[in-house]
């Protein structure tokens, strides 16, 4: 089944009366289950497909479907019950709510979600531990680091299972033992029948992804799948080859 | 392979198949294994070089086996090595040589061979990520080895952007 779905859609950004394209006719699918990375230079109008996807910013024409069901034309409030219903979002500058703690950052779209409070504990707790945050549960948001904030942000999308992840450089500000976390994460939701689509120049996690979309100049320049190699074949030699 | 023996042979003597094992053991499956064979090789260079020296070890109900040891030129070599500053990797990359050149034949198109490169890059990033997995949590030296060919592998796909920048 398909869960996201784009028609030739265009974002045209104005500047002081000078229009900047930055999404020029992307047509893009994906099936239930799959993991897409989209990769590309910077500039390359990878965030503002991913906003428009999320119904953060208004598209300039084309049409976006999610579940079956035509999003774009929605009014802004429609928009914003089928984006609590159906997505989780991870921003490149994550938005957690200042007040809150970190658990309550995590457990509130479950529970706006109409989630029994012990299942959403039960949730909060699985995430906070894969993402190795349990200590930070009852901190503030302002008491992280930019990575604790960004694992929060991630835990806190993955919260409701929603029908689609979108993730804007999930990784961005991680060292490489907790980007090692995110990797683990990301793999097992996935293996569990997540849908996501993420952004990311990060080659370890996109290697993790079924497909990978090339942008260049707000268009779609590669689609395709990473191929799986020959198991068992030449071994660690052949991928271990430092120059 | 040469030095990487020496320095084992620095440790302790060792027959052909100990310094194989030794390897195994410290780099793990991050590490081509080496055959028994190349090292036999090796070591009889070694040995004709004056590096190392060889002595015949009588073993019940077997043939006997050759233990080597490292000479006191041996020793010289291999403080050398280590003394010597390394060279970091050079950009000698195939690939871009094939993207600069192919366009003058006339059968490649740029943005084609890029696309098709990254794909394969990460294909290779893959089998890294697998290979970590699989790799025992404990041992350090393999984990690192994998953890620099990731990141030599994210700098040539980073580099293939720019060409995709610049280039395409
Ligand atoms: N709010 C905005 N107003 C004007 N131009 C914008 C705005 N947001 C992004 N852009 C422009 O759109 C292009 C794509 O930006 P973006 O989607 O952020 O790229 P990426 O995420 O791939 O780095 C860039 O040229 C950027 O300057
Ligand atoms: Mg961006």
């Amino acid at each position: 089944m398909t869960v996201l779905r784009t028609v030739n859609l265009v974002k045209i950004y104005q500047n002081k009366h000078v229009p900047v394209p930055a999404v020029r006719g992307v047509d893009l699918l994906v099936d239930e289950g799959e993991f897409v990375a989209v990769m590309g230079p910077s500039g390359s109008g990878k965030s503002t497909l991913l906003h428009m996807l999320g119904g953060l910013d208004i598209r300039t024409s084309g049409e976006i479907w999610l579940d079956g069901q035509r999003a774009d034309t929605l009014s802004e409030s429609a928009w914003a019950l089928l984006r609590r219903k159906k997505i989780g979002f991870v921003f490149q500058f994550f938005n957690l709510v200042a007040s809150m703690t970190v658990a309550d950052n995590v457990e509130l779209p479950a529970l706006l979600a109409g989630v029994s409070s012990k299942e959403a504990r039960a949730r909060r707790e699985y995430l906070l531990d894969a993402l190795s945050l349990t200590e930070r549960a009852d901190a503030a948001p302002a008491q992280l680091s930019g990575g604790e904030q960004q694992r929060v942000a991630l835990a806190r999308a993955l919260a409701n299972k929603p029908a689609l992840l979108l993730a804007d450089e999930p990784t961005g500000n991680l060292d490489s033992r907790n980007t090692r976390d995110v990797l683990r994460l990301l793999s097992e939701v996935h293996r569990d029948g997540q849908t996501i689509v993420l952004v990311t120049h990060d080659a370890r996690v996109a290697s993790l992804a079924d497909r990978v979309v090339s942008l260049l100049d707000g268009q779609i320049v590669d689609d395709g799948r990473i191929a799986r190699r020959r198991p068992g074949r030449g071994g660690a030699g052949e991928v271990i080859d430092l120059r | 392979m040469r030095l990487h023996l020496l320095a084992l042979l620095a440790k302790e003597p060792a027959h052909g198949y100990e310094l194989k094992q030794a390897l195994e053991q410290t780099f793990g499956s991050a590490y081509p294994s080496p055959n028994i064979g190349q090292i036999y090789v090796t070591l009889g260079r070694l040995e004709k070089d004056g590096l190392v020296r060889a002595v015949d070890v009588e073993q019940s109900n077997r043939p006997n086996k050759k233990v080597y040891y490292l000479t006191g030129k041996g020793r010289d070599a291999l403080t050398d090595w280590v003394d010597e500053p390394t060279e970091g990797p050079r950009v000698r990359d195939e690939f871009f040589m094939k993207l600069v050149l192919a366009p003058l034949t006339g059968i490649a198109d740029r943005m084609a061979l890029i696309n098709r490169q990254r794909r394969h890059y990460l294909a290779l990033m893959r089998d890294l990520n697998e290979l970590a997995e699989r790799t025992d949590q404990g041992n350090q030296v393999a984990l690192l080895l994998i953890e620099g060919a990731m990141l030599h592998l994210q700098a040539d796909l980073d580099w293939l952007e720019r060409c995709q920048e610049d280039l395409a």
